[in-house]
């Protein structure tokens, strides 16, 4: 599935290991948060980048003591209508000051990607035969956001319209 | 685009060059949305709730377009916009929501990115007026007038419409959201009955700070704001709500559309768990990053400055004999007219509730005639209230005479605001997908039983407010008399309540017994009428003669012959 990056089609480097399959040693993988729960020790000693995959319904905190052993969080969206991945995605940075890579998998629309990148999520797996420019599209259509995204710190940046930075 | 400026005295906020960027962008956005979805790449559930967040729905027999009318207060100018839309887009009217909204009732899709057009020329717009998002936030209609004033909500609310434009993290919400915002010692916003209501307060230092009720709301489960903080600081205001706003968008229900709100969610985890996970978020949130700067409120502030006030007398003698040589305008100054806190000014209602006509609705004439008049007489603003009314909040006393003239030559003069004639009705089967009844002919025949202006203020203080369905749109749960309309075996009942209360004394109507036919139930309601006048003593109100004696008398007169 093509992956999106910074606005454009990317390579992606890793891959999903489903339940139950033998997860290789020699490059980087994805697993199920379940299997993470399941079967944690047979990662132990792992050289290989390791990312985890969890369900709509499974939020960061679940994930947030074991976070320094994953390079990637992927969080799911079963229907693009439930957002609850932009609060885990905020979470993880936020809260927990995740820094590794946090990539949004599933139903996802180009519609979605602005608020997707401000929530902190670096990457999408979007869907098979997906228009690659209405994903580059997205980024630059809405040029004035009112909030602060993640990656702003100043206290003034609340309604940033005052501050000028879209204009 | 032809910027029209919407007018200067007018307290609404002023957009500058970023605001309009900002509208032109979306308008845009949405056109090439349009294109994506008629194109196939957008699927007909991907699009629905993309035109949803623009204001679009598809009703029983057309589009409805909802605009939004940020917490209800707008300028003669862009109201005269509105009038014209509606000339040639619609049928030649437009319908005033409960919602603070107007929405067009026959509009056509093609129609729609140019009517956003037109809506752009005046700094209009019709987003987050639907969809799973934070909607319009709605306040006191009496804002930034009311005698009994204590914080301008205005303020607080357009901090609210901008942080909450696009906000990344909230626009797929579990559902809708809505927030209301009252700054007055009497609640006219109905805070209670939002999922976020705010009371706006000061402390002894007067500094201003918020009250929060979260999780009121009317719908299949009515349920009353519970008291979540009693002082949330203004800096700290868009912490908290962030706060709360996350906690709904993790744990709120996704499985079920009719549980998902926030007040499922406060009533299922418990209020005590509730507010500790809020509570949790706020600490971590509270910081330079989402403090609320006071500078930022006092620029925002100086939007919604007063207008140039005349230095008047308190009273107005021109008003005083115009009252005493003609009744009827006494009899509408008494009822529509309420005080404002600048001497010599009065606030005045624009019932839109004619007896026989349909609540909320007004011609684009009309529409017409009530931007000019606000021109003349109000500093071109104007008010759309909750209970589908229209204000004109900065009238000179001197001035009511010839204003009210003016309005009851038009059609708009009724006197009734309050009264049992000032109906809420719900657009109902006449028009929307999710009803069972139709409500609009139950509110006409109801006006029109009870048109006679002096028989309505011997009765006094009664809401009637009228659902066509569950849904309750029409706020039935909070109306002194409550009517639902109910779907049996293809025939329309209406379901009566009594006891609803809108106001900082929230409560839920009680079912009084078996739905009625439409006829029965018009009867019923003036049965209720009669046997209230007749149990009521010196100086009660409806509803407390109701709280005094229960549903008995009431019940044996209309269920008597059963």
């Amino acid at each position: 599935m093509p992956l999106i990056e910074n606005g454009r089609i990317g390579e992606d480097a890793w891959s999903f290991i489903p339940d139950g399959e033998p997860v290789p040693n020699d490059r980087p993988v994805i697993i199920s948060f379940e299997r993470w729960q399941a079967d944690r020790a047979s990662f132990d000693g792992r050289n290989a980048k390791l990312g985890v995959r969890l369900k709509s319904g499974t939020l960061a905190g679940a994930i947030a003591p074991d976070l320094d052993r994953f390079a990637l969080v992927a969080l799911e969206f079963p229907k693009f209508r439930d957002g609850r991945g932009f609060s885990t995605a905020r979470e993880l940075r936020e809260r927990y000051g995740y820094t590794g890579e946090i990539r949004a998998v599933g139903h996802v629309i180009p519609d979605q990607y602005q608020f997707l990148v401000r929530t902190g999520f670096t990457s999408v797996e979007a869907p098979e035969g997906t228009n690659p420019e209405s994903w580059a599209n997205a980024l630059s259509e809405i040029t004035v956001a009112f909030q602060p995204s993640l990656d702003e710190t100043e206290p003034l940046s609340l309604l940033r319209r005052k501050l000028g930075l879209a204009g | 685009m032809n910027h029209i400026a919407p007018g200067a005295r007018a307290g609404i906020y002023h957009y500058d060059a970023i605001d309009r960027r900002f509208v032109g962008e979306r308008v845009e956005q949405f056109r090439k949305q349009v294109d994506r979805r008629l194109a196939g790449e957008l699927t007909e559930e991907e699009f629905k709730p993309i035109r949803l967040m623009n204001g679009l729905y598809l009703q029983l027999h057309a589009y409805m377009l909802r605009i939004a009318v940020p917490y209800g207060v707008m300028s003669a100018v862009q109201l005269r916009k509105l009038a014209e839309i509606g000339r040639t887009y619609d049928k030649g009217y437009g319908h005033f929501t409960t919602r603070q909204n107007l929405q067009y009732n026959w509009i056509k899709l093609e129609d729609t990115p140019a009517i956003l057009n037109a809506l752009a020329d005046v700094d209009m717009h019709a987003l987050q007026t639907s969809g799973n998002c934070v909607r319009n936030v709605t306040t006191d209609q009496f804002v930034g007038a009311a005698k009994d004033e204590v914080v301008d909500g205005r303020v607080y609310a357009e901090i609210l419409r901008q942080w909450t434009t696009l906000h990344p993290e909230f626009t797929y919400l579990p559902r809708k959201f809505k927030i209301a915002i009252s700054g007055a010692a009497s609640d006219r916003a109905a805070v209670r009955v939002h999922d976020v209501g705010l009371l706006a307060r000061r402390n002894e230092a007067g500094e201003a700070g918020f009250t929060f009720y979260v999780g009121g709301g009317l719908g299949r489960s009515p349920f009353i704001g519970k008291l979540v903080r009693e002082w949330v600081a203004e800096e700290d205001f868009v912490a908290y709500l962030e706060a709360i706003l996350r906690v709904y968008n993790q744990y709120g229900r996704r499985d079920n559309i009719y549980k998902a709100r926030i007040k499922i969610l406060v009533h299922e985890l418990g209020l005590e768990k509730f507010k500790a996970e809020v509570e949790e978020e706020f600490a971590r949130l509270r910081g330079p990053k989402y403090r609320l700067d006071p500078a930022i409120v006092a620029e925002i502030r100086t939007h919604f400055a007063p207008p140039p006030f005349e230095d008047l007398p308190e009273t107005s003698d021109a008003l005083a004999r115009a009252k005493a040589e003609n009744p009827a305008f006494a009899n509408w100054v008494a009822v529509n007219v309420a005080e404002h806190k600048a001497p010599g000014y009065a606030i005045a209602t624009i019932s839109l509730k004619p007896p026989g006509g349909i609540p909320g609705d007004a011609t684009c004439d009309q529409m017409d005639l009530i931007a000019d008049l606000a021109e003349r007489y109000s500093f071109g603003e104007l008010r759309v209230s909750h209970v589908q009314n229209i204000v004109l909040a900065h009238v000179k006393q001197d001035e009511l005479f010839a204003l009210w003239q003016q309005l009851d030559a038009a059609g708009l003069g009724t006197a009734n605001a309050g009264l049992i004639g000032d109906i809420i009705a719900c657009p109902g089967l006449d028009y929307c997908a999710l009803a069972n009844a139709r409500s609009i002919p139950l509110a006409q025949a109801l006006s029109a039983r009870f048109a006679d202006p002096v028989r309505q203020r011997t009765i006094g203080e009664l809401g009637i407010k009228i659902s066509g369905c569950i849904n309750a749109c029409g706020h039935h749960h909070v109306g002194a008399i409550g009517i639902l309309g109910v779907d049996k075996k293809g025939t329309e009942f209406y379901q009566i309540t009594v006891g609803g209360d809108p106001t900082l004394t929230t409560a839920i109507g009680d079912i009084l017994g078996p739905s009625l036919t439409e006829e029965e139930t018009v009867d019923a309601i003036e049965a209720i009428v009669e046997v209230y006048l007749a149990h009521r003593t010196e100086g009660e109100r409806f509803l407390d003669t109701l709280a005094r004696v229960g549903h008995g008398p009431f019940k044996e007169r209309i269920y008597a012959a059963d």
